[in-house]
């Protein structure tokens, strides 16, 4: 099995993320992480997700997603050759000992300061899955009040954008 | 079935042109009448209301009233399986919407073009668990083609001219348009065409070229080679081509059990059915081929057995209009994505040119190997040992008089099996049935839909004691609607393929199975039972009134008949490859193993 990254065009339209998702459950495979959100184009929406699939699971539910009336596109996004972040809001128990320490961790990491409180700071930290693990890996032993982490966004590296390039990888067809 | 662009047929006069204003229950009646909706069966209730009093109008939409909305959904079916055009039902929202999840499934199993028109109730008490409230959208999610809940009634037009194009193009099958009483009742406009927006759905009709020339290659080089053919070429109106094809080629042909009369019986290159009860000729050959030519088929478990058994030296060429088909249980060597109607005509063209290349293999070899398979393990029956009647020779009667230009319907389970195998089919869209959902109560309803469909045709639903009793109350509607279907019913009483089953796998314990209906006081009688029902009942209970009982039958035009036809409880259906099991070890008759080694 191995991670696979894709990124689905579809109509912006009531119904279609549960057609997605449902599609997933009812078919066997699992979902590793998915976000959805509005594109450059007011009648598409974009969903990125993260399967862990062998090679035959993934061409078959990536057809089956295809099959999907609102599908307009699926491609996939491979790591060499696409951006991929998720997001990282984590609140982090500190009292006047640790407070430095987990600033300088956060500063570390690039990441934001975006609560402080005497008993608690919350940091916003943007990455790949492991710079946010190592993030995480470094506040566990300060303490972790609660956390919460979006599903991978992504883009194709380069000028182009899938919507209109058909020389992107696309998984519309069988080979 | 190809794709078009616009709805069709084109709107009845009077219907295009400007837009005028009229209500949303208007709107969706002229909408169906302009897409060339001709019948709709459904039964009217509190949300679906709206829509029944314009349709109380319309001379151009014919209304059956069924008894239960599963009926109204396999009528539609049987509608669409003899007709090849969409189906349509209609039914209230919660339990009517729910009653047809059975025939939607089932629509959507076998790949029938279906569109189900439900009421839901009004927009503002959606999500509140309203009186007669269910999210049939979402519970229909996994067995529609696509669904649609309509939230602004100037959609109607667009959504159900959407709704008949998918139903009907790339891979048929069912789609759902669920609609608010107070959508229903809103003012709108009515234009038409309207214009289709489904930036997402784009069949694949014409198949590569390239794949095809492999294909093509691969059929002359063979020294085992089978077509396999499959519904697909049904759907696709592919029969006159695949014939050309398998007379081009001379490649032995088995047909499923939904491609039943999509290449004649009589056929000497017809091996029969392959699959769990198939022809050991039929089986025997795909599982022995080196050349396996899917045509619209998906190798269903049912025809490979146990998968990794499956056809061990067979190169897979593997045609479909969906592309989801191909390599999803065995993986193509060459895929094929097209409208099988296409793709036969160009391997024809393809295979020409290889055969005038001086590129064919001769398989006599082949075709000596599987004439002996042929004439050592025919299908067969033996007589019951009590005396009793056998089933499969009232089936076998029954298609020698009915004959090839009849419609044979039938339910699930042993007559099923019985009807695919002992039934001489030559034409296609003679023979439906519930293959991949395996409904029981399909064949009275769907019976039902095919008469209205093609009024001058016999039709016979061959049904069994278990499943007439779930799906009978549609008998009324046909003596009402002056739908004269004939029903045989196999009555063995008992369920009697799980008795087999419990025969054969669980030590004769026949737990559950005996339904009593030829017990001393035949619970039901289903000669009573049909007379209320306003049919001409009839009876059989020995060999020597079967074919005058049959005539009988035949000769009743004017009312629906229901004739009882009284059989043995242990007649089995044989050949059988037992479930989960390897095809190599298809059993011709209980305990013979054929021995393929042994001189044949």
């Amino acid at each position: 099995m191995s991670v696979h990254t894709l990124s689905v065009l579809v109509e912006n339209k009531p119904g279609v993320l549960a057609r997605v998702s449902s599609l997933f459950s009812r078919r066997g495979f699992n979902i590793d992480s998915l976000a959805v959100g509005p594109t450059e184009n007011e009648h598409i929406s974009r969903i990125t997700l993260v399967v862990n699939l062998d090679e035959l699971p993934l061409e078959q539910v990536t057809k089956q997603l295809n099959k999907l009336v609102n599908v307009i596109k699926i491609v996939e996004l491979h790591a060499a050759t696409s951006v991929q972040r998720e997001l990282l809001l984590v609140k982090v128990k500190v009292d006047a000992t640790t407070r430095t320490q987990a600033l300088e961790t956060a500063e570390l990491f690039r990441a934001k300061v975006v609560d402080v409180g005497t008993e608690s700071l919350t940091l916003e930290a943007t990455g790949t899955p492991d710079k946010l693990d190592a993030l995480l890996r470094v506040l566990e032993p300060i303490g972790i009040r609660e956390m919460v982490q979006s599903g991978a966004v992504a883009l194709g590296r380069g000028p182009r954008a899938i919507a209109a390039n058909p020389a992107v990888r696309t998984l519309d067809r069988p080979a | 079935m190809s794709s078009s662009p616009t709805p069709r047929p084109g709107p009845p006069p009077g219907l295009s042109g400007p837009a005028r204003t009229l209500t949303g229950a208007q709107s969706l009646v002229r909408s169906l009448e302009a897409v060339g909706a001709q019948v709709i069966f459904g039964i009217p209730g509190g949300a679906i209301l709206p829509a029944y009093d314009p349709l109380y109008d319309s001379t151009a939409v014919r209304h059956i009233l069924v008894r239960h909305e599963q009926g109204a959904g396999h009528a539609a079916a049987g509608y669409a399986q003899a007709t090849g055009r969409v189906g349509v039902c209609m039914a209230t929202s919660g339990p009517g919407a729910t009653n047809l999840v059975t025939p939607i499934a089932d629509a959507h199993m076998d790949s029938v073009p279906l569109v189900a028109i439900t009421g839901q109730v009004p927009s503002a008490a959606i999500g509140t668990d309203a009186f007669q409230e269910a999210d049939i959208c979402g519970i229909t999610m996994p067995i529609t083609k696509h669904n649609y809940l309509v939230t602004d009634a100037v959609d109607i037009p667009r959504v159900i001219a959407e709704a008949f194009h998918i139903a009907a193009t790339g891979r048929p099958g069912p789609v759902l348009v669920d609609i608010p009483k107070d959508v229903l009742q809103a003012t709108t406009t009515f234009g038409w065409p309207p214009t289709m927006d489904l930036p997402g759905y784009r069949p694949v009709l014409r198949p590569h070229g390239k794949q095809i020339r492999e294909a093509a290659r691969l059929m002359s080089a063979a020294h085992r080679p089978v077509l396999y053919v499959g519904g697909g070429v049904l759907k696709a109106r592919a029969t006159a081509e695949l014939m050309v094809l398998a007379e081009v080629t001379g490649i032995p042909v088995v047909t499923t059990l939904m491609a039943r009369g999509a290449f004649p019986d009589s056929h000497r290159q017809n091996l029969g059915m392959p699959g769990m009860h198939g022809t050991v000729t039929a089986v025997t050959a795909l599982q022995r081929s080196d050349l396996i030519v899917a045509l619209g088929a998906r190798f269903d478990d049912r025809v490979t057995g146990q998968l990794s058994t499956f056809a061990p030296d067979a190169t897979i060429v593997h045609a479909d209009i969906d592309p989801a088909e191909i390599s999803k249980n065995r993986v193509a060597d060459v895929p094929i994505v097209g409208d099988c109607r296409e793709v036969i005509a160009d391997l024809i063209v393809a295979v020409r040119q290889e055969h005038e290349a001086g590129r064919r293999h001769d398989i006599a070899a082949w075709w000596s190997r599987l004439d002996g398979y042929r004439a050592t393990y025919p299908l067969g029956y033996d007589w019951p040992p009590d005396g009793s009647l056998a089933p499969q020779y009232v089936i076998e009667r029954l298609g020698a008089i009915a004959g090839p230009e009849a419609i044979y319907v039938a339910g699930v389970g042993q007559h099923q099996m019985w009807a695919a195998q002992f039934i001489r089919y030559e034409r296609p869209c003679t023979w439906l049935n519930s293959g991949g959902l395996g409904t029981m109560g399909y064949a009275v309803p769907a019976a039902m839909g095919a008469k209205v469909g093609r009024p001058d045709t016999t039709v016979w639903a061959i049904d069994g004691d278990g499943c007439f009793q779930m799906t009978n109350q549609e008998l009324a509607t046909c003596a009402i609607e002056g739908i004269p279907i004939k029903v045989a019913v196999i009555n063995n009483g008992n369920l009697g393929m799980v008795r087999q089953w419990q025969n054969l796998f669980y030590g004769q314990r026949y737990s559950h199975t005996n339904l009593g209906t030829q017990a001393t006081r035949r619970i039901p009688d289903f000669l009573l039972l049909a007379e209320a029902m306003g049919c001409v009942g009839l009876r059989c209970e020995s060999r020597d009134d079967v074919d005058a009982t049959i005539d009988k039958a035949m000769q009743i035009d004017d009312q629906p008949v229901v004739v009882d036809f009284i059989v043995g409880e242990d007649a089995q259906v044989w050949p059988m490859v037992a479930a989960g099991t390897s095809n190599n070890d298809i059993l011709a008759a209980r305990d013979v193993r054929p021995d393929f080694d042994a001189g044949v």
